[in-house]
């Protein structure tokens, strides 16, 4: 128990169920899902997500079998001694898994992290990106 | 007005259910209303000499935030811009729109004995940190018998 995870947890006593949420933040696969944006052009996709308080070092972005994992493990330096009364983000993971289409290129993702949103984007392979085909009129 | 920000798995979110239910049986709810789900998410702490305010705000430009303080109430206003392809461009197609944009608002009652003339913001990855002191008369103090 470090300080910088003490104001994801809500310590406060006043609530009958701190208790059972309590527990439901100590469970290690209790995550909670970032929203994203997706959107497609004719060259890839591009996928943006809000990971506030995750500093680059405790994100991990892996492309594997044709699933893309986003993780991220909140970290943010509090004053010691602080005792947190309120909480809405209680848990300090953020885990989201989706899988890829296989026109998608995951040899050229490339990644962009700053001010706690994820910017991904995943190209088409070359040879799903649309060509124009040339007609010769004989 | 209710718009998860961060969903859960199931037991984090049946838990959730609960905890909403008694919020709704709460005969004397605060007169903002349940803030829980609204933009950006807030968790405060406060320490014997200062309180501290962490909003969850990701993808702001730090001068385009707003935070007041006035006769106890901390404001954090500002906007977030959409940043998706525009619909009358043929050519993208948005599959999943779940991230908030907009104009948000978030208002916070803090106790009697915060120092209205110390107040500091900082913003760091994504999360606004609003470090405000108690007046030092309420600090806590060691009395020294005589």
């Amino acid at each position: 128990m470090n300080d910088t995870t003490a104001v994801t947890r809500n310590e406060s006593a006043s609530r009958s169920d701190t208790a059972t949420r309590h527990e439901a933040a100590q469970r290690s696969d209790t995550t909670l899902l970032p929203p994203v944006d997706v959107f497609e052009d004719s060259t890839g996709i591009t996928l943006r997500t809000d990971l506030p308080g995750v500093p680059k070092d405790k994100l991990t972005l892996q492309v594997e079998a044709g699933t893309l994992t986003i993780e991220g493990e909140v970290s943010i330096p509090t004053p010691e001694g602080m005792q947190a009364t309120y909480a809405e983000v209680d848990v300090p993971r953020f885990r989201r898994v989706f899988t890829l289409s296989k026109e998608l290129d995951t040899a050229k993702v490339s990644a962009e992290f700053k001010h706690g949103v994820l910017s991904i984007r995943i190209p088409k392979a070359e040879h799903a990106q649309p060509r124009r085909i040339d007609i010769s009129v004989s | 007005m209710y718009r998860p920000l961060y969903a859960r798995d199931v037991f984090a979110e049946l838990d959730r259910l609960q905890r909403e239910m008694q919020d709704a049986f709460d005969l004397s709810p605060s007169i903002r209303g349940i803030g829980r789900g609204g933009f950006p998410a807030l968790n405060i702490g406060g320490t014997p000499t200062s309180v501290e305010i962490y909003a969850f705000a990701p993808g702001l430009d730090p001068a385009s935030m707003e935070v007041n303080l006035d006769r106890g109430l901390l404001t954090i206003a500002g906007e977030r811009p959409a940043n998706l392809p525009s619909g009358d461009d043929d050519e993208s197609t948005v599959h999943i729109n779940e991230r908030f944009a907009g104009r948000f608002r978030r208002v916070v009652s803090l106790s009697d004995d915060v120092d209205p003339n110390s107040v500091s913001a900082d913003y760091r990855d994504g999360v606004l940190h609003i470090h405000v002191k108690r007046h030092e008369s309420a600090q806590p103090r060691r009395i020294t018998v005589q």
